[in-house]
């Protein structure tokens, strides 16, 4: 296994009294596509916030390239080449496609006019048609109306090519099929490995088994805030997944990935593990 | 829809022609041809009074000062937000700038301009009070303005004593007051270049957009790395220092405060600006529209004046306006949300 380009080492989050996570390990490398599951509640989500800049963990530690970092904020993560699909989207309704690809880092024009805040909507335009092109997004045609009026794949698709536009070393994809049919699910996955094929390290957080197995590269497992187990979907199957989501390994061979044993001995556990088992 | 957006179009729509289609479902379009209605009937019917330059004049001098108003509200309510102390700002800072006048002495230019400065300062200070409390301690806007709206009032009342002050240097009443330019009242001009600005800044600028952004979604644009209270901060403060410019545009036109003449003056730049195509639920508006709404309500009372309708017929159509427009907004967001 190559080093790890993004990991997390004992993540601690809580909310009120709420352990949301309690010690959660996770790593991603270059060019790989890792997929992070876990039944609901498990903590997905909000590691995902925490990897992202959006929510400071209360404990634990966050190493990009090997070093350590805080990721204060989401523009923090940004500077890192981190980008995120959040479940919920996160677009501006009312905006287009092409302001939300670039919310945030609008390009402004030359001279004067751009240092007195002027937009260069054309050439914004111009680069996220490069964007939903690059992407094989062929369902985001119309750059120029509220991302409102699109279709939920539409919007799925605008997130997504966001991400992927501006992500240079870590994409998060949270559900990102979530609301998608089968056609438009399958070209998302296309889209991740084309991504991941750019050398990019892509996080697929995703409830359903089939995509899973079908585009990543190493499963993580989640479960009540850590992480209990890592399987090669190679040598997995799907029982193995389900049941360290639901805590059934605990009582079997699995027991060294039981949720309060420590983490170092989660972490050890890889592909080769299973095998023994 | 899935059928579309699973196969190709092989013919998207060009850009000039999505904007031609957006202008004629545009509700401030629909509401801009109301307005010329309006002025058309008026002027057909009493071309001598209607229609007459000094009329015209009029209708544009008894804007202006709502005008002002209306612009930074309309940057309020795009951001999703709402300011009810607009007029009580107003009078504050009317009662602030002519303070700062008498103090220095009452004439000449320098005192004049200490007294429009002082004004601006004590409407941005109200509007950054409003600001921080709205987006740093997350009091509802509605809630914050409230408060605001009868403090600033209150503290004019007890800076006044409760009564109207006069003194305003002459200067300042000559030429803000009833000076003209080629014809055209320097109250106007004042108004049409921060409206002019306000349009500018709204569509084509960074602060616009992100006004947009955050009154459509604040967690999308914080996570795409707008800073979102500070931006919420500069739009109450603008509205703010607004809302002082106009209370030095009023007291340079009536050479007096006139600290019980603005009360209303929250809920008729809100209807400008919700009747002008602004959704009052943010994200959606433009300044262009919001001058349409501030002209409706007064073409109408100076038309129905000239006619000799009841003039009390303009509030109640301007009600009706108001809620046909909000009526409108809704339908279109349905219809757009079911996509």
């Amino acid at each position: 296994m190559s080093a790890a380009l993004l990991e997390a080492r004992g993540i601690v989050k809580n909310y009120g009294h709420v352990q949301a996570l309690r010690g959660a390990d996770f790593s991603v490398e270059a060019g790989k596509v890792v997929a992070m599951v876990g039944d609901n509640g498990a903590g997905k989500s909000t590691l995902v916030k925490v990897l992202s800049g959006i929510e400071q963990p209360d404990g634990g530690e966050i190493r990009f390239e090997g070093q350590p970092v805080a990721l204060a904020s989401a523009a923090r993560a940004h500077a890192l080449g981190i980008e995120t699909v959040y479940q919920d989207l996160a677009l501006a309704p009312d905006l287009d496609p092409a302001a939300n690809l670039f919310l945030g880092r609008e390009l402004l024009r030359d001279g004067v006019l751009g240092r007195l805040g002027f937009l260069d909507n054309k050439r914004m335009q111009q680069r996220a048609e490069e964007a939903f092109a690059d992407l094989g997004q062929t369902t985001v045609q119309q750059v120029t109306v509220p991302v409102a009026s699109l279709s939920g794949g539409q919007r799925q698709s605008v997130a997504v090519a966001r991400a992927s536009a501006w992500a240079s070393k870590v994409v998060f994809m949270d559900e990102p099929t979530a609301a998608l049919g089968v056609v438009q699910a399958s070209k998302v996955l296309d889209l991740i490995r084309r991504v991941r094929d750019q050398g990019i390290a892509v996080v697929l957080i995703s409830h359903s088994m089939p995509q899973v197995f079908d585009v990543a590269d190493r499963i993580e497992v989640l479960r009540l805030g850590q992480r209990v187990a890592r399987f090669d979907p190679h040598e997995a199957d799907m029982a193995d997944i389900v049941g360290a989501m639901t805590g059934a390994l605990e009582h079997g061979e699995a027991s060294t990935a039981e949720p309060g044993g420590s983490s170092e001995q989660a972490r050890q556990r890889g592909p080769s593990g299973q095998e023994d088992a | 829809m899935s059928a579309a957006t699973g196969s190709d179009r092989t013919q998207p729509v060009t850009e000039s022609r999505a904007r031609r289609l957006r202008f004629l479902t545009d509700s401030t379009a629909l509401i801009f041809l109301v307005l010329l209605a309006l002025v058309a009937v008026f002027a057909l019917v009493r071309p001598d009074a209607f229609a007459s330059v000094n009329n015209v004049r009029n209708i544009f001098i008894g804007a202006a000062t709502l005008l002002v108003i209306a612009v930074g509200m309309t940057f309020v309510i795009v951001s999703a937000g709402i300011d009810l102390s607009v007029g009580s700002v107003l009078v504050f800072s009317s009662v602030i700038s002519i303070k700062v006048m008498t103090a220095l002495g009452n004439q000449g230019w320098p005192v004049a301009i200490a007294g429009v400065a002082a004004g601006m300062a004590a409407g941005l200070a109200w509007g950054l009070l409003n600001g921080v409390l709205i987006a740093k301690a997350r009091i509802p806007a509605l809630i914050v303005t409230l408060g605001t709206l009868g403090a600033a009032l209150g503290l004019a009342q007890i800076i006044t004593g409760g009564v109207n002050l006069r003194g305003v240097p002459v200067e300042l009443t000559e030429a803000l007051g009833f000076g003209r330019v080629a014809g055209i009242p320097w109250l106007v001009v004042v108004a049409a270049v921060v409206t002019a600005i306000g349009i500018v800044v709204l569509r084509f600028t960074r602060f616009g957009r992100y006004t947009y952004a955050v009154g459509s979604n604040p967690e999308a644009a914080r996570r795409a790395g707008v800073k979102v209270e500070r931006h919420l901060i500069k739009v109450y403060a603008l509205t703010g220092m607004l809302s002082g410019l106009a209370g030095v545009m009023s007291l340079a036109r009536f050479s007096s405060t006139n600290i019980g003449g603005h009360l209303t003056d929250n809920l008729q730049a809100i209807a400008a600006v919700v009747i002008g195509g602004t959704s009052l639920f943010g994200g959606i508006g433009t300044v262009f529209g919001t001058v349409v709404g501030v002209f409706i309500p007064s073409v109408l009372q100076n038309g129905f004046v000239i006619l000799r309708v009841q003039p009390f017929w303009q509030e109640v159509a301007v009600g009706v306006v108001l809620i046909a427009a909000v009526y409108i907004d809704q339908i279109k967001r349905r219809a757009r949300e079911r996509l």
